[in-house]
């Protein structure tokens, strides 16, 4: 993975999440009229295919994207380098992946 | 010697640089707190109640602003650098997009 | 008649061995007076072991560079009065280079990283060929054209806050160079411009600031250049022609 390879992933998956980021603020919006409960989130996204596919390529691509972003971060501002800065963003790309599958699991479960 | 440096690409620099490593901060919470729902939905509700305090209301007004500060500044990115425009029509597409997300958005708030 | 007979000069001083330490001098105020001038004046007449370099004094040899109250200016053309704050002024060295001593910083990390991004011209023809004809209203040639005024200043290397943070990265100038040279109908070999400014430390670690852009004294723009690098290595990424 060269830094243009990383590049690349980072700008095509922010190109995947545009849209997703617009949908996930207009539901935003949407939802928080007259509060917030477990029921009303569930009953909108269980068993949905559409929400699974939707918050799962979501996680998919932020994980990908924030991972490389941070690591750009660790370099830079963490003097971070090689292997440590490289290790350390990869196992937060994967930590981000693991927590964010359980969430997109648990709500369509 | 103290650097100077605060001209409008660098803000917009650091205003997306900010923005991306808050939510990156964010999202771990944000995932724990939903996978609640999987087993204790009652404990999500517990969570939910707390976005009624001013205090947590005013924090997600942050993080929703911070969502769509880095959204238009990673799009200005994209055009910037995978466009072949002139700066001027990067800059009125870009308010282009900016206003007319805001017209219909405050059209959604009302509508609904 | 200037408003004050004396301007109050602050000079940060040091090298390698002694970290930099500020010292005031009291230098005399002209109605026109560069900081250059000021920095000479100290040296001819506070303190001759005072360091720094210089050479043309007109703006074309790119050797004075210094940063002048936080900005990093090209010196033998800054006026006084355009840079001065009630009479003050803080001179340093150029930030992002290493210092050999006051204010004449170490360039050679600058131009070592021209050469890493292949600034250097891959000829099409030897020397016993016609010389090529070069179309002056060529779209490559106009984009070759805004960045070859560069004097090799490093201001807008010390202006970057992605040099700052990342000692890889190539910085605007050489970037700006290898965009010049993949503009340019003489050069023969295009894709090894784009390997050298797509390793560690290439264009796409610039975070597009424009810190380059705001100070170049020539009023170039490295970023421009750079974001054209962005996309000619994403077009070759998708298989497109350049």
């Amino acid at each position: 993975m060269t830094e243009f390879h990383l590049y690349m992933a980072q700008r095509l998956s922010a190109l995947v999440m545009a849209p997703f980021v617009i949908v996930h603020i207009g539901v935003m919006i949407y939802a928080i009229q007259g509060g917030l409960s477990a029921a009303e989130i569930l009953g909108r996204t269980q068993g949905s295919v559409f929400w699974f596919a939707f918050y799962g390529m979501f996680v998919i691509a932020v994980s990908i994207h924030a991972s490389i972003g941070l690591r750009t971060i660790l370099g830079e501002w963490a003097g971070l380098r090689g292997g440590m800065r490289d290790g350390a963003s990869a196992l937060i790309g994967l930590g981000l992946f693991a927590l964010g599958a359980q969430a997109v699991w648990a709500v369509t479960a | 010697m103290k650097v100077a440096r605060a001209h409008p690409l660098w803000l917009a620099y650091i205003l997306h640089r900010l923005s991306g490593l808050g939510l990156a901060l964010f999202l771990p919470l944000h995932f724990w707190v939903l996978s609640y729902a999987l087993n204790d939905a009652a404990k999500l509700d517990a969570f939910l109640t707390l976005t009624e305090m001013p205090l947590v209301k005013a924090a997600e007004f942050g993080l929703v602003f911070l969502l769509a500060v880095h959204l238009f500044g990673g799009l200005r990115l994209l055009a910037l650098e995978w466009l072949p425009w002139s700066a001027p029509q990067k800059t009125w597409a870009a308010a282009a997009v900016a206003g007319s997300f805001l017209v219909s958005t405050t059209f959604l708030m009302q509508a609904i | 008649m200037p408003e004050q007979d004396h301007l109050t000069v602050t000079v940060q001083r040091g090298g390698p061995d002694a970290p930099l330490q500020p010292q005031t001098f009291q230098v005399p105020a002209y109605d026109n007076q560069t900081v250059l001038d000021v920095v000479s004046w100290i040296q001819q007449n506070s303190d001759p072991t005072l360091t720094y370099r210089f050479a043309c004094r007109v703006g074309m040899c790119g050797s004075c560079a210094m940063m002048v109250n936080g900005v990093p200016r090209w010196t033998c053309r800054t006026h006084v009065g355009k840079v001065s704050k009630g009479g003050a002024i803080e001179v340093g060295p150029l930030r992002n280079l290493p210092v050999i001593k006051d204010l004449a910083a170490d360039m050679d990390p600058f131009f070592d990283k021209w050469v890493a991004a292949e600034g250097m011209h891959h000829p099409t023809r030897t020397r016993h060929d016609a010389i090529e004809a070069i179309d002056p209203v060529a779209s490559d040639r106009q984009e070759a054209n805004a960045g070859i005024e560069c004097i090799n200043c490093s201001v807008c290397y010390s202006a970057c806050d992605t040099v700052a943070g990342n000692p890889d990265y190539l910085g605007p100038a050489a970037l700006q160079r290898a965009w010049t040279l993949f503009n340019d109908a003489k050069d023969a070999d295009r894709d090894t411009i784009l390997d050298a400014v797509s390793g560690k430390g290439g264009c796409h670690s610039c975070h597009s600031m424009g810190s380059c852009t705001t100070y170049c004294p020539n009023e170039l723009d490295p970023l421009s250049a750079i974001l054209g690098l962005k996309r000619a290595t994403a077009k070759r990424f998708f298989g497109g022609r350049k």
